[in-house]
């Protein structure tokens, strides 16, 4: 598994984790939206919980609304956001 | 320590945040309690000082933001960990709605609802990655009551019922708490001015006929902190002697 892969499994933990979601991680693919119709059915209270764990665990801050919004669409855009600002 | 539980007070020099604080430093030797204090702060270094292992003192100007990040910062820096906040800062400046000067709206509003909603907004980083946590904001009998005199007091305690029944539904499922309690007239020393005339008035209009005592109004705040309490949130417990 490289550094990103692996990057991305620790960030599907800490989804299925924090929000004791009734799935797998390995049910969970990179792309899939986290919200909305075609998502895993998160929601606003999943999204701030999501924020403070990305901030605990990986070092990003996530300033506001706005950009929690393009951070969190899928596990992809997360893991980007930690390599380019957090520390993966 | 493994049972630590960490307690923040806002208000700490006055009546109500002491009688809490030592309620909470004598229910249990592994409580640790942090007293917010502003410009006066003497009765709550005494306190401090009683309790020196596990009770410390901080500046903390309640309706500004940047205040509660500092202090929050603090705390997680000597515990590492934060589990209730009671936010029992306030004052109020009593006059009719047509004479209020801007600033004595302002002020209440800040003192008595700002604060709460900055409080909150400060600690639920940490509570929510605990997935544990207690809020207990201090209304007010006005909140339900609306004296006249007390436009902007009411309106503010109004205000902090609503918000804690709003941000409790909000924060449910990550296990965190967040409460109300509505003290009605209690004895924190306030009353002391008040003529014979008025006190007499006064206690007329409570059914127990006597006012409260600051630890009536710490033993709410404590069962609402407590574990007991785990399937309460979104209350608001008047403390009043019976008079709504």
């Amino acid at each position: 598994m490289d550094n990103h892969s692996e990057l991305k499994a620790r960030i599907k933990k800490m989804i299925v984790e924090n929000l004791m979601l009734q799935m797998t991680e390995a049910e969970i693919s990179d792309e899939q939206p986290l919200f909305g119709p075609e998502g895993i059915g998160l929601d606003s209270v999943d999204a701030l919980q999501l924020v403070v764990g990305l901030d605990k665990n990986f070092g990003l801050k996530i300033p506001n609304p706005a950009a929690a919004k393009v951070v969190l669409r899928n596990v992809n855009t997360m893991a980007e956001a930690v390599v380019k600002e957090g520390k993966p | 320590m493994a049972d630590q539980r960490v307690i923040l007070i806002t208000g700490g020099n006055g009546g109500l945040g002491r009688a809490t604080a030592r309620m909470f430093l004598e229910e249990s030797p592994n409580n640790f309690v942090w007293l917010g204090v502003r410009t006066r702060r003497e009765a709550a270094d005494k306190l401090a000082a009683e309790f020196s292992d596990r009770c410390r003192c901080v500046e903390l100007e309640a309706a500004e933001p940047e205040a509660w990040q500092k202090t929050v910062g603090e705390i997680l820096k000597v515990n590492n960990r934060l589990d209730v906040l009671v936010n029992n800062a306030g004052q109020h400046q009593d006059v009719l709605l047509a004479q209020m000067p801007l600033d004595a709206w302002r002020d209440v509003l800040d003192a008595n609802l700002h604060s709460v909603f900055n409080g909150c907004q400060a600690v639920l980083p940490t509570m929510i990655s605990q997935h544990r946590g207690r809020i207990v904001n201090i209304a007010s009998l006005s909140a339900l009551l609306a004296p006249p005199g007390q436009t902007n007091y009411a309106a503010a305690k109004a205000g902090v019922v609503a918000l804690t029944q709003s941000l409790a539904k909000e924060v449910a499922r990550i296990g965190i708490t967040v409460n109300a309690v509505c003290p009605g007239y209690v004895d924190t020393g306030a009353f002391d001015d008040m003529s014979a005339e008025e006190r007499k008035l006064t206690l007329a209009r409570i059914p127990m006929r006597r006012f409260g005592r600051p630890e009536e109004v710490a033993a709410a705040v404590k069962f609402l902190a407590s574990a007991q309490a785990s399937y309460v949130t979104g209350s608001a417990i008047k403390v009043d002697g019976g008079i709504l």
